[in-house]
This record gives C-alpha cells, structure tokens and sequence, in this order.
C-alpha cells in the first residue's frame, strides 16, 4: 500500500477554496514534485498534509507508523531566542548526539553543530533544517521550495543531495518545486497542480501533456511562463467539476492567495 | 525562621524568580510583553472583587486573570489585532476594577500596596501560595517545554511533529495568569512584566542555548531580589521597585558586556 493517500482533498481559507478535488498518492522510496503557479495552493497541500491547515473535505490517509520529515518553506529563528544547531536536531525527541552528528554531515554541514542558528547562512540553514527532518528517519520527506534563496549551483547541489538521501535510507520525497529544468530531470513523477490537479505522470508525460503547456509555455521547460500566470488554459476533459467562466477555458488566477503560496 | 519578615519577603520574591524565569524567557520569545501587562491591569478587577466578596485576593486576582487570558486567547486574529483587543480588555478591566473598588463601603484599601506590591508584608500563607503557584508554573513549563519550544519556533514544523501550537500558547497563557495572581504581592500589578522580562532580556547575551537563558534569568531574577532587599533595607526605598531597579542594571551591564565582547571579536 502506498505510504500517504490523498482523496479528494479540499481545504478552504474562509470563502476561499486553497484546493478542491486533489487525489494523489506516494509510494515508497519515490521522488514526486508539485509544480504549479503562484497561488496554485501548492503550499496548502503540503501543509495540509502536515496537519497544519484544517482540510474541508476529502481525506489524508497515512500508512501506519509513517514518518514525517517536514521541511517548511521559510524558517525564520528569531534572535531572541539562543539555539544551538545541536540543541535545534534535539526537539526531535530522542536524538542521541551520534544520531545528529550524522545527520548534520549526511545534509553535508558537519560543522556547524555548535554555531547559533540565527547566524547560519541561508544554504547552511536549508541543510540544517533538512538534516532536522532526517534525524527521526523518515519515511517520506516534505520539502517546501527547499531551494529558495539559493543560487543555481547550490539549489543543483540541494537536489544532488536529496536524491543521494533517497538512495541511502529509501524514503520517499515529495517536494515543491519552481525550478523545472531540475523538477523534469529529478523526479520519477511530477504533479501539475492549479487548484485541482491539472495533470500528473512522469517528467515526459507532464512536460508534453496541453494543461502542462497551457500553465507553463512549451519551451525549454517553459521556465518564464511559470511566474507570468496568464494561463488562461483549456482542458481536453471535463471531470474537475468546478465552474469555468466560459464552458471550456478556465481562468485559474487566484491573485487572492498570492500571500499564502 | 519564617518569624523574620526580611526571610518572608526573600523566600516570597525568590518564589515570583522562579516563576518568571521560565516564562519570561517565552514572553521574550514570543514577543508577548504586552500580554503580562494587561493581565497585570486586569487582576485589579480581581483585587476589588476578592474584597467584595470577602475571598483571598489571591484568588480574586488569579480567577480574572484567568478570565482574561482565556479571553484573549479566544478572541485574538479575529476583527482585531491582538494590540488592540489587549488594550481595549486590560483598561477596561483596570476602569472597571476602579470602579468597582469605590463601591465597597467600610472597606478602605490602600490601592499603592496593589499597584506597587509590599513585598515586606508577605505573610507565611503568601509564601505558601507564592510557591505554589511558582512550582505549578515552572512544572508546567518543564512539562511541554520541548512542544512549547518548538511551537514557539515555527508552527508548521510542530504540526508536522504531531505537536499542536493553540495547545502549547494555551499553557503559556495559563501560566502567565497563575504567576500575575502570584507576584501581585510581592512587585505589584505595575512591575509584573518588569519581573518577567527584565531578567530574561539580561541572561539573553550570556547564553548559547534556551535552557541556559531561563537558568541564567532565574540565578538574575533570584539575585536581583536578594540585592534588592537589601538595599531597601539600608537605605529605605521601597523594596519591589528596588528589586527592579537591579534587575536593570544587571540589564544594562550584561548588554555591554556583550557589545563590548562583539567589538573586540570583530576587531581580532
């Protein structure tokens, strides 16, 4: 059985409909990545996932004894508050110090154990925070944008590294992502989602299907049209249920949750 | 030996350290420090209620703080921003407790021991109670401190931790209330959050990671009160501003010490 199971999933901001409709499903030792516009509710899923936003119908089933390892999109450590890099991996309950000291060097920052995390540098932070996840060996990792804020050769590094963590402990990965040359070239499968899930499959498929091409362009992975958002799109099938403005094209803005993603 | 009145107000000021230590240092984090002051006005509602109906103003003060915290915790991120659903609660509770204290024939209370505290007239049951709301607070605290913690740094990674923050920020507000009712005596409604914050913003530069902050406010918070006393004692101030005024200058000294330690590390 797959180790999360989503059925038609919807989560609502007050009036706002986030998702609707989403199913999807992750298998063991997979790599699946969520793309999709800004305001597409890529977040939401995630965090819906987590348990961190209430979801307004549909269902999220676990495998039993499932273990997290979630990677927010944003980790801001106010300095307020003094912590440790070793001190942060030990909220995990029941980290020995062997088990942080490798951790920290499988996320490839050995040395950082004792610096203050509100002094790490933005890649070192992304890798502490990925090293927090795998501290309790997880069986499926959450990544959020994990390379926000990152320049290419350290977010093509990111990526190297997550694929050797799946190689080495076998857990699977579901992770956001904008950057798609590197999406197409990393995952076994790719999820286009834009308020529903627009298509899905593995790189080629997503990256020759018409909603994939319709949301990003049809270039060199259509890297541009990604944050233009005038995707105005038509689907070839009408199962999403959901109202279109015209019968057949729908006009997925959500400018209103432009915050959120 | 509680018979000495200088044991009573040193064990009861201690007690209030205990307390505050911890929660202080989740006050700074957070960023709550209005949060204790308006609990603070509020429980002189409580005050002039206990007298009324002639219960421990302990409990008076600990029931609407209580209330009060409940309240806002309930109400906060709706219509209104949290500030001002702070404001518009503790002044209202402060106004009304006022009001409420002109209306209680016979009785004449010396508002200034509330508003200032007279921490020399701690009683051997107020120790008791000081204490036991202080190891009540700090129990508390050590109880969920890695939930709390956790939560305090980012939501999201506490929900993904099965962890839920409305729970942990409900516990924290609980405790806020039981050491407000617990210090009112000793430093008074007006220097709360004094007692809170100023020994956890002093342990801030002297520490590298949250356990050594709140054991670091406490030994300030504990040292604070003993200098303190003393002072008041030999040059005849009053003793829970003096308590305070220490407090800050430990502050003071502890922020250039590390601005000193910084300047010469960025010079080397």
């Amino acid at each position: 059985m797959s180790l999360l199971d989503v059925r038609d999933l919807s989560v609502r901001y007050g009036s706002h409909e986030a998702l609707h409709d989403v199913s999807l499903s992750i298998d063991a030792g997979e790599i699946v990545t969520i793309v999709g516009p800004n305001g597409s509710g890529k977040t939401s899923l995630l965090r819906a996932i987590v348990g961190a936003v209430p979801i307004s119908a549909g269902r999220i089933k676990r495998a039993s004894g499932l273990i997290l390892g979630y990677v927010p999109q944003r980790l801001h450590i106010d300095p307020t508050m003094p912590m440790t890099v070793a001190r942060f991996l030990r909220l995990r309950r029941g980290a020995t110090r062997d088990q942080i000291a490798s951790s920290l060097s499988r996320a490839g920052v050995p040395d950082v154990t004792d610096r203050q995390m509100a002094d790490l540098s933005g890649g070192q932070l992304q890798r502490v925070l990925l090293a927090r996840a795998l501290v309790s060996r997880p069986g499926l990792l959450l990544l959020d944008e994990p390379t926000q804020g990152l320049d290419q050769p350290g977010s093509a590094a990111f990526y190297r590294l997550i694929e050797e963590v799946r190689r080495d402990t076998g857990c699977a990965v579901l992770m956001i992502s904008h950057e798609l040359h590197v999406v197409m070239a990393a995952s076994d499968r790719v999820i286009c989602i834009n308020g529903h899930v627009c298509c899905h499959g593995t790189p080629d498929v997503v990256s020759s299907a018409p909603e994939y091409r319709a949301l990003f362009g049809s270039g060199t992975g259509g890297a541009l049209a990604l944050y233009r958002h005038d995707h105005d799109h038509a689907h070839g099938h009408s199962h999403h249920g959901h109202a279109h403005s015209d019968g057949a094209t729908c006009n997925h803005a959500h400018p209103e949750n432009e915050a959120a993603d | 030996m509680l018979d000495d009145f200088m044991t009573r107000a040193t064990l009861g000021g201690i007690g209030v350290a205990v307390a505050t230590a911890p929660l202080g240092s989740f006050v700074v984090w957070r960023r709550m420090a209005y949060f204790g002051d308006a609990t603070a006005h509020a429980a002189i509602l409580g005050v002039a209620l206990s007298l009324a109906l002639q219960v421990s103003v302990f409990l008076g003060a600990l029931g609407v703080a209580l209330a009060m915290a409940m309240t806002v915790n309930a109400l906060s991120g709706r219509t209104h921003s949290m500030d001002t659903l702070l404001g518009v609660l503790a002044h209202s509770a402060l106004a009304f407790g006022l009001v409420a204290v002109s209306f209680l024939q016979g009785v004449r209370i010396d508002l200034m021991a509330y508003l200032f505290g007279d921490i020399l007239a701690v009683s051997r049951l107020d120790v008791a109670a000081i204490w036991s709301g202080a190891l009540v607070v700090a129990g508390l605290i050590a109880w969920r401190w890695s939930a709390l913690l956790t939560a305090t740094l980012n939501e999201d990674l506490a929900y993904a931790d099965g962890i839920d923050p409305r729970r942990e920020r409900l516990v924290l507000t609980l405790a806020l209330a039981v050491t407000v009712a617990v210090a009112i005596k000793v430093v008074g409604i007006l220097l709360i959050s004094a007692m809170l914050i100023v020994p956890a913003a002093a342990a801030r530069p002297l520490s590298r990671t949250p356990e050594r902050m709140v054991l670091t406010a406490g030994i300030i918070g504990s040292m604070s009160v003993l200098v303190g006393l003393r002072v008041a004692l030999v040059a005849d101030t009053p003793a829970g501003p003096s308590i305070v005024c220490t407090a800050a200058l430990v502050f003071a000294a502890s922020g250039t010490v590390s601005a000193f330690r910084r300047a010469t590390l960025a010079s080397a």
